[in-house]
């Protein structure tokens, strides 16, 4: 079974598999099934000696979660994933800009949980270049939010140079 | 004054399309409240106990009489006539309808004003000194650092959803008149001992319900550096800063948890990655951004007017007002005005759309056609001659905004409260008139001398009330109103916060409060002492007992 998620701006099939073990379930105690599986950071370390057999592997994590532990076996990683539990908790951007400014991530970097429409601009921009949005709206309507604005002050990943820098500004005729 | 280019111009423009279609959205249904909430917040947009209020941003105090006279506009057109400047040097317009609201922004785009990032859990406007680029004081403009970080801020991806509101404050004189050591990321303009400028770096100020004093993190961060150094730091909060509870979320609270040697150091590892990299300010930009502030064509002028100086001796209320609402200008014979937003009878911090144009008026007429907004709620002309002061005087008196009480006890900070407010716990405004017909006699109000009255309804501190000289913070207990009174609390460059002197009061009793609290002053200061002196010599507890009727 397939669904759609946003990738590289575009709605494209994603046959990846979302493993959200229930509240509690001691991570080496879950089953990973076969194919291609995003585990959670606490399953990827508990079960690693197992999991790293695998070719296709990606992994989550929650937004009180550090990614530099991580920061030696980050290209195993096909996928990996940074969850939003609520739009409004702001750390998945900080966490995704350091994956890969900092820590060098190069694959794909995708936003899931309560990924929306208006928050997608600012996550482009903070290095994700996949998205799930949620189930329950219109991923037609989430792709237009990639295209908000066309002009960026400041640098992030996706512009890695600030305006200023980038042009000769220059007064409108008043 | 900063003037948008194409640049500028197109980022307000696509905010404003994008927020519409937000605004349709919602009321489609196909955004949830919970979901729009922050967006329409983003945008200046909360909803208050009667309609929505728009919060329209005056990057750090700055307006130009066109600008204002678009903020009368707007006050005549979508709301009820009037507007209220607040202590963060913005507007507020309190009565607007949800679908009107990117109308407004559209009008206000025209002439270079936003509503961006004025609410919410994001870096709010910038603000500043109110008299910066003439003050006498001044060690350095902090305008172009201030503009440059309003761009850097503005739409920043990364810290669009902080655990909390984030406040900025530059300083660049030797008085802080821009209460730096609480708020979020204090900036002091600086020399160091080579001459270079830069900033010294204080963090984790703030008011609320947990008042604290920034900690100086840096004594000197080159002026190059501003930029990535507060993404360090806002990258450090945006990670590790509290989101489990709106009181523990603020910056101070993870300041204060890690400590302040803790923190600093997180944020040098931080900025390790970000250092000398492209986020570097340049001398190019730097002085593209200061061609913005240069100094107006001022003439050659005598320092003193002998006419000026004939009224000054004649006519007692012009002295008042030249004694109380006209500051020192850099430039001999030029003078800042203060325009006084508290006359009794009137919420302070309000102004009428009147107002607001002949305000305008004076401004293009007799002050290049600057105008600032002061944290204090006030207007300030800029820049006017002494031989326009008499002129000017006039036509502020007869506008109603020459009330010779700058400073004094009547020049109350005062959030909106509960007339307004949804989060007020008690009304403020009603106090604040109760309090001014209290001290309505100007030669009273004189002798008790500079004394800084705030207050706030409700813990959220809007109004200032803890380091105000005399505090008062509108208490809820069992569904009535009360208030609390704090006293030696100061801003500027002895910033305290004050002590809480005892059980609330009810609102009828306040005025009698006060004006214990002054009798008390009066009948212990030394000479010229100042309200705050006398309260930092004695202590809190003889104004406590006289208040409270415990015998000496």
């Amino acid at each position: 079974m397939t669904t759609q998620i946003i990738k590289n701006k575009a709605i494209v099939e994603d046959d990846w598999l979302l493993l959200r073990p229930e509240s509690g379930t001691a991570p080496e105690s879950v089953a990973v099934p076969e194919g291609k599986v995003i585990v959670p950071l606490k399953v990827w370390q508990a079960q690693k000696e197992s999991l790293q057999q695998r070719k296709t592997i990606g992994i989550w994590l929650a937004s009180d979660e550090r990614p530099e532990e991580l920061k030696t076996e980050l290209s195993r990683f096909q996928v990996i994933a940074v969850d939003f539990p609520r739009f409004a908790d702001g750390r998945g951007y900080s966490l995704a800009f350091t994956l890969r400014n900092h820590l060098g991530y190069a694959g794909e970097l995708r936003a899931i949980g309560d990924v929306l429409r208006d928050q997608l601009f600012y996550m482009q921009r903070v290095g994700f270049d996949a998205f799930a949005p949620r189930p329950d709206r219109s991923i037609e309507d989430a792709l237009k939010g990639l295209s908000d604005f066309s002009v960026k002050y400041q640098a992030s990943w996706d512009e890695k140079i600030p305006l200023f820098r980038r042009t000769n500004r220059k007064e409108k005729t008043a | 004054m900063y003037r948008y280019d194409q640049y500028d111009q197109t980022i307000v423009d696509e905010r404003i399309a994008q927020f519409r279609d937000q605004v349709r959205r919602r009321l489609d249904g196909d955004l949830t409240e919970e979901e729009f909430r922050p967006l329409r917040v983003q945008n200046g947009l909360y909803l208050q106990l009667h309609a929505y209020m728009l919060r329209v941003a005056i990057p750090y105090g700055l307006l130009d009489s066109a600008k204002l006279r678009k903020l009368a506009h707007i006050a005549r057109t979508y709301d009820r006539g009037y507007g209220h400047f607040s202590t963060r040097q913005n507007i507020q317009f309190n009565w607007v309808k949800l679908d009107d609201a990117p109308d407004m922004l559209d009008e206000l785009a025209a002439v270079g004003l936003h509503s961006i990032q004025s609410a919410g859990n994001c870096i709010r406007n910038i603000t500043s000194d109110q008299y910066a680029g003439v003050a006498a004081d001044e060690v350095i403009d902090p305008r172009p650092y201030a503009e440059i970080l309003r761009q850097w801020s503005t739409f920043h991806p990364e810290f669009a959803y902080l655990p909390r509101k984030f406040k900025i404050a530059i300083n660049g004189a030797v008085d802080d008149r821009a209460v730096t050591a609480v708020h979020d990321i204090g900036l002091t303009v600086v020399h160091n001992e080579a001459g270079d400028i830069g900033f010294r770096v204080m963090v984790g100020g703030g008011l609320g319900r947990t008042p604290i004093i920034g900690s100086v993190i840096r004594d000197f961060l080159p002026w190059p550096h501003v930029m990535t150094y507060i993404e360090a730091i806002l990258r450090v909060y945006n990670q590790y800063g509290r989101r489990d509870n709106i009181y523990r979320a603020r910056i101070k609270i993870l300041v204060r948890s890690l400590g302040s040697d803790v923190f600093a150091q997180k944020v040098e590892e931080e900025w390790a990655h970000l250092k000398d990299g492209p986020g570097t300010l340049t001398k190019e930009e730097l002085l593209r951004v200061s061609g913005y502030f240069t100094a107006p064509a001022y003439e050659t002028l005598p320092a003193v007017d002998a006419e000026v100086e004939n009224h000054r001796q004649t006519n007692k209320a012009f002295a008042n007002w030249l004694k109380r609402n006209v500051k020192p200008h850099r430039v001999p014979g030029y003078n800042v005005v203060v325009l006084s937003l508290k006359k009794p009878g009137v919420p302070p911090g309000d102004a009428s759309a009147d107002q607001m144009d002949a305000v305008a008026g004076m401004a293009d007429r007799f002050s290049f056609g600057e105008v600032r907004v002061t944290h204090e709620q006030n207007l300030v002309l800029t820049d006017v001659r002494n031989q326009d002061l008499y002129d000017v005087w006039q036509e502020a008196r007869a506008n109603g905004l020459a009330t010779p009480n700058i400073g004094l006890l009547t020049d109350i900070i005062c959030c909106p409260g509960g007339d307004y407010c949804a989060l007020a716990n008690a009304k403020s405004i009603p106090i604040a008139q109760a309090v001014t017909e209290r001290f309505d006699n100007l030669d009273y109000l004189h002798d008790i001398g500079e004394i800084d009255l705030n207050m706030s309804g409700c813990i959220n501190a809007c109004g200032h009330h803890h380091v105000g000289n005399i505090g008062i913070l509108g208490v809820d207990k069992e569904g009535s109103e009360w208030y609390q009174v704090s006293l030696g609390g100061s801003q500027g460059n002895e910033t305290a916060i004050g002590k809480v002197i005892g059980p609330s009061f009810a609102a009828d009793q306040m005025p009698d409060v006060i004006e214990r609290l002054i009798e008390v002053y009066l009948r212990e200061r030394n000479d010229d002492e100042r309200f705050i002196d006398t309260v930092r010599r004695l202590g809190i507890e003889p104004f406590r007992d006289h208040v409270y009727g415990i015998p000496a």
